[in-house]
């Protein structure tokens, strides 16, 4: 089908008027790192806190030790220490480490949290049998947010 | 203010002796095939709580035993057409099955593939007592492998990786090291990178199998070794492999051969 110049005016008008998040396949990578908001919209720095220790969210603690979140219990070793996070990275390259570590950490066991396919035997979430459509990734665009803005209050002193 | 941080928890220094007599190897040189890997392999059971250790320093405080007890029992049971107990063609199973836990799984010749002792067990049951083959990785399976595990305690492990099972084990050396499912993980990035810190609440070991069959406190049950991996893999967010499938039989040399040298520790207790 043929758009007219003014159909496609409207459904980009449109389209900038609900500017959904970026899709998993759709951010742009510098160096490892994204620099535009994946949802569009400003992180909430409680939300983050929370799912960086609900194991049914982004359950980083599981390998990760943050003393800012000491009241939640068991935090890891796989990984580092978190305090003063904030200071060793900005914004867009944190949104890129959750995006996906890989590219800032080659062969990282970090898992990739805005990610869907190149999976190897992809499941349907920890239930131990096949994926029956497509993955969403582990966690939403806004959901990223919230945790990179949480990450961001992580500063020494 | 609390610290939920838990101290920096390597494998502890305590020894291992089961009723005061069975001296466990539990720490020892790394097997030559995974000289770029590690020096030293080290038995899940220092990994675990005192607690979790005592229990099965002694037979009286191992719930696994009456696991054992009641495949005693199976042992001596008739079943099937034939009218045989395993009895029947093995005698004792304290002279019969010594040291056999310690070289499985291992290539069969009259078949031409590897097996397990789940694999012997069934042939044993189906061709030679006319019986019913057990589930795979079932209660009634784990419990005679522990059994039959037992007459092997404080052996070290010294499965086979050369000749015709070397195409096995380089199958089963692939799947260690590769990730799975959506959160990426490998056996190696947990057992082979990680081992010694904690992962949540648990201390990650190195992943052998010379205690297994184990008895775990969290479901009270026997977990065979293909039931151990099926949840590890489960936990990568990945579509796992069925106990019992060639990916598994291979895993299971591959993980085996990597204790090589450990005692058999056969039931232990693990969370
Ligand atoms: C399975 C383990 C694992 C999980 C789960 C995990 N990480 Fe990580 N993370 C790592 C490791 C390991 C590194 C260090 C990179 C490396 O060397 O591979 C890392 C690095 C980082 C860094 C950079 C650290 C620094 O000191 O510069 C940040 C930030 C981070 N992770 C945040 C998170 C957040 C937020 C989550 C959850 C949404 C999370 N991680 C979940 C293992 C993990
Ligand atoms: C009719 C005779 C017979 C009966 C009954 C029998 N087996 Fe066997 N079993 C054998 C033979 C023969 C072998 C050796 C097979 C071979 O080497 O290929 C064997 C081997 C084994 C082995 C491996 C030993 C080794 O050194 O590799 C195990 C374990 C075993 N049987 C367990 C059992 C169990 C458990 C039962 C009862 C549920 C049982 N068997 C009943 C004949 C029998
Ligand atoms: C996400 C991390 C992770 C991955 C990946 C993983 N495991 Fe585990 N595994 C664990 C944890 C946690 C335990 C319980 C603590 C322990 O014994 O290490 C465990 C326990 C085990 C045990 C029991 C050890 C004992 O002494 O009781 C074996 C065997 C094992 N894993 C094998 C494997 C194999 C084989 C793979 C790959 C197919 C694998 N694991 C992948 C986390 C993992």
């Amino acid at each position: 089908m043929k758009l007219s110049t003014l159909t496609l005016a409207a459904i980009m008008t449109a389209g900038a008027a609900i500017a959904g998040p970026v899709a998993p396949a759709d951010v742009v990578f510098s160096e490892g790192a994204v620099a535009a908001s994946l949802s569009g919209q400003p992180g909430d720095v409680a939300n983050g806190a929370k799912i960086m220790s609900s194991k049914k969210l982004g359950n980083c603690i599981a390998c990760h030790e943050v003393t800012a979140l000491s009241e939640a219990p068991f935090h890891g070793e796989v990984g580092p220490l978190l305090d003063g996070v904030g200071d060793r990275w900005n914004q867009a390259e944190l949104r890129g480490i959750l995006s996906n570590a890989k590219l800032t950490y080659e062969g990282t066991v970090m898992p990739a949290y805005y990610k869907v396919d190149g999976f190897n035997r992809p499941g349907k979430a920890y239930t131990g049998k096949a994926a029956d459509g497509p993955l969403d990734p582990l966690l939403s665009a806004q959901q990223i947010e919230d945790v990179v803005a949480f990450l961001m209050t992580l500063k020494d002193e | 203010i609390s610290t939920p941080f838990m101290a920096s928890a390597d494998a502890d220094d305590d020894q291992l002796v089961v009723n005061g007599e069975i001296e466990m190897i539990t720490k020892a040189p790394a097997p030559a095939h995974l000289a770029d890997a590690l020096d030293e392999v080290i038995s899940g059971w220092h990994m675990r709580s005192d607690e979790t250790q005592e229990m099965q320093a002694d037979d009286f405080d191992n719930p696994a035993m009456i696991f054992v007890e009641q495949a005693q029992d199976d042992w001596n049971t008739v079943m099937g057409t034939k009218d045989k107990s395993c009895a029947s063609c093995h005698d004792n199973v304290e002279d019969s099955m010594a040291g056999v836990r310690t070289v499985y799984p291992k290539w069969n010749d009259a078949k031409e593939t590897v097996y397990t002792m789940e694999m012997q067990i069934n042939d044993c049951l189906t061709d030679g007592m006319g019986a019913d083959a057990w589930k795979k990785s079932g209660a009634k399976m784990a419990r005679m492998e522990a059994l039959i595990s037992v007459q092997s305690r404080g052996m070290p492990m010294n499965v086979a990786i050369d000749g015709p099972a070397e195409a096995t084990w380089e199958q089963g050396k692939d799947l260690y090291y590769s990730r799975t499912g959506q959160l990426d993980l490998s056996c190696a990035s947990c057992h082979e990178e990680n081992y010694g810190n904690r992962i949540r609440s648990d201390h990650l070991s190195q992943g052998h199998i010379n205690g297994f069959p184990v008895y775990r406190l969290k479901n009270s049950k026997l977990t065979t070794p293909h039931g151990r991996f099926k949840g590890c893999v489960r936990d990568t967010r990945a579509e796992t492999y069925k106990p019992g499938s060639a990916e598994f039989i291979a895993l299971e040399l591959y993980v085996a051969s990597r204790g090589n040298g450990l005692s058999v520790e056969a039931p232990s207790v693990r969370n």
